[in-house]
């Protein structure tokens, strides 16, 4: 499918990069660094959500353990720190190996299932993964382990908080980058047409599994990239980032900003995390509210934000 | 091994497995008929747990707090079903899965808003409260062989109404073909929130039943209800048979897995190694058995529908 260069969806989502770029620039003119952090934070939440997007939108299979990888990644990242390792590219390439491998195994069982038991296993392993890291008594168990240090990329230093957010920024530029060129390759159309159609997409000699498969392990990749960077934001890992909930709320992006739409879930995981930040002034019973406004997004508002700014269906 | 120890230990298992057997009930009728995925079933146990410390507060007896807790999370479970769940009957999972979602974060601020942040304790009557002597050495609890009769009964009673009575044969018939069902003159949304009010007060009466073993807090259903996942899909979704067994192997697998696999782990590692890997492992115990049954049968035991 060609897509015009112009279209609204494209200048919607490079302006959308254009304010979180801008956001550093706001952070220091009001002297407000917390804004950093939390769109740093944003931002890899939107990372995992557009890896999500990819299994859950285009593949239509609904992971309920994203999480999982998330903490995978991250504890790569603490344990590799814990034993010296000072290295971040080290850290971090060890974290994507490793999210890559547990997503791999995790795949290769749980799409054997489909429908509800695919929910479910994913959910399970997912819980697995939590116990175990909470069992991870030398690594700090239910209190999480410290980071010392967050280290340093060649010349840039991942200590400065602005460095950090531009390096985030932009890896999830590329993210969202190769995730569109996965999904326009013959690989991506066959996952999608697998996803509509599975007999067809049989009858036309597409294995179903294997396409599945690969399109999970990139997905669990991307998501530990997320993780290793929310470790590194953070200078801390602990199993909280592995709870259930916390797939929840990775859905939760997906489907708020609009399902297979790649760029949809960062404005779902902007607004959604933005949207707690605000409740959290006003009350802590935030989640009282919350709650009944996920219930009516789900009743009335299933396209998602993205449909509603870009118009038409984008990808 | 200690064979005493090891009995009292598939007691606690079994007690677990019952226990689980009352939520799992209801979740698998849930799907099997109304093809929901209801993640605020952990919810609804956590209701009735919060009901059951309000009346004994309230009546000052503990068997009229458990009888009114039951049919008040039924109550509750009702009027869920009318107000939200009703409406995503006709939906996919995944928006049920959000939806359900969203209800468990307004309930489990909802008793926060209620109740207070701070745990409830609810205690037993003193007649309950000893033990029983099951074989010289092994005193057993009585609240907790109390627990493993009901949840038998229960299991009786189930298996009564689902495959003797008429009820019992609009489920079966609804679980199949509801359209065809509908079509036939039987009012089949009244049907789908009987069953739905029977899994709220089975998750009650759970709730109630096990809120003098633990402490009634804000989010107590989240853990149990990944348990009955786990249950339920061991066991086949739907199949009310799959969940008494599944319930059972989970229970009695991870209570004894946690008491025996450190133990065992040091007959063959050295000391060390068995006490990091112990606890890790026994933990992992039941997903692993969940991950081994599906890899085989990836509708589960017992099931039929996927």
């Amino acid at each position: 499918m060609r897509v015009p260069v112009i279209d609204r969806p494209r200048i919607a989502t490079f302006l959308l990069f254009g304010l979180l770029a801008l956001v550093p620039v706001y952070a220091g003119l009001f002297d407000q660094p917390f804004y950093l952090t939390l769109f740093a934070r944003v931002m890899i939440f939107a990372l995992a959500a557009v890896s999500l997007d990819l299994v859950l939108g285009f593949g239509g299979m609904v992971s309920f353990g994203h999480a999982a990888y998330l903490g995978v990644g991250a504890y790569a990242v603490g344990i590799l720190a814990y034993h010296g390792v000072d290295s971040v590219l080290v850290r971090w390439s060890v974290a994507i190996l490793a999210s890559a491998a547990v997503a791999l195994f995790i795949g290769s069982v749980s799409l054997r299932t489909s429908g509800m038991y695919f929910i479910m296993i994913t959910l399970a392993f997912a819980q697995m993964l939590f116990y175990l890291a909470v069992s991870l008594k030398a690594y700090g168990g239910d209190d999480g382990l410290p980071i010392a240090q967050r280290g340093a990329i060649g010349p840039i230093d991942l200590n400065s908080s602005t460095q950090l957010y531009y390096l985030i920024l932009v890896l999830l530029g590329l993210a969202l980058a190769l995730a569109h060129r996965i999904i326009g390759s013959r690989f991506g159309r066959a996952l999608e047409g697998a996803k509509w159609n599975e007999r067809r997409a049989v009858a036309l000699g597409i294995a179903p599994y294997r396409y599945r498969l690969v399109a999970f392990v990139i997905s669990g990749t991307i998501c530990g990239l997320a993780g290793a960077l929310l470790a590194t934001l953070t200078s801390f890992v602990s199993p909280s980032y592995m709870a259930w909930t916390r797939s929840g709320e990775i859905i939760v992006m997906v489907v708020l900003g609009g399902m297979a739409t790649l760029t949809g879930p960062i404005v779902g995981a902007i607004v959604l995390l933005v949207l707690e930040e605000i409740l959290a002034t006003i009350t802590i019973h935030w989640m009282l509210i919350l709650g009944p406004v996920l219930v009516l997004v789900v009743l009335f508002a299933r396209r998602g934000l993205w449909g509603w700014i870009a118009g038409a269906r984008h990808g | 091994m200690d064979p005493l120890l090891l009995l009292v230990q598939a007691l606690n298992g079994l007690q677990l497995g019952v226990m689980l057997f009352l939520l799992a009930a209801g979740l698998t009728l849930v799907f099997g008929i109304m093809n929901l995925v209801n993640l605020a079933h952990g919810s609804l146990y956590m209701i009735g747990a919060y009901f059951m410390a309000a009346f004994q507060g309230w009546t000052g007896s503990f068997l009229l707090a458990l009888l009114l807790a039951v049919p008040a999370t039924l109550v509750v479970g009702v009027l869920v079903e009318v107000i939200v769940l009703r409406r995503l009957y006709e939906r996919d999972h995944l928006d049920q899965v959000l939806g359900t979602f969203g209800l468990i974060l307004f309930f489990n601020e909802l008793v926060r808003v209620i109740w207070g942040p701070a745990a409830l304790f609810v205690s037993m009557p003193a007649a309950l409260s000893g033990t029983v002597t099951l074989l010289p050495g092994a005193p057993y609890p009585v609240y907790r062989l109390l627990i493993i009769g009901v949840g038998l009964m229960v299991a009786a009673f189930l298996s009564w109404l689902v495959t003797r009575t008429r009820t019992g044969m609009l489920i079966r018939a609804g679980a199949s073909n509801p359209t065809m069902v509908g079509a036939l003159g039987v009012d089949i949304r009244l049907l789908f929130t009987l069953v739905f009010g029977l899994g709220a007060a089975l998750a009650g009466l759970a709730g109630a039943m096990a809120a003098p073993l633990l402490s009634v807090e804000s989010a107590m259903g989240d853990g149990v209800l990944i348990l009955t996942f786990v249950v339920i899909v061991i066991g086949g979704i739907g199949s009310i048979r799959g969940a008494f067994a599944a319930a059972v192997i989970v229970g009695i697998v991870d209570t004894v897995g946690r008491a025996f696999l450190p133990i065992l782990l040091r007959e063959i590692f050295n000391r060390q190694v068995a006490n990091a890997a112990g606890p890790a492992l026994a933990s992992m115990l039941i997903y692993l058995l969940m991950a081994a049954i599906l890899a085989f049968r990836p509708r589960g035991l017992f099931g039929a529908r996927g």
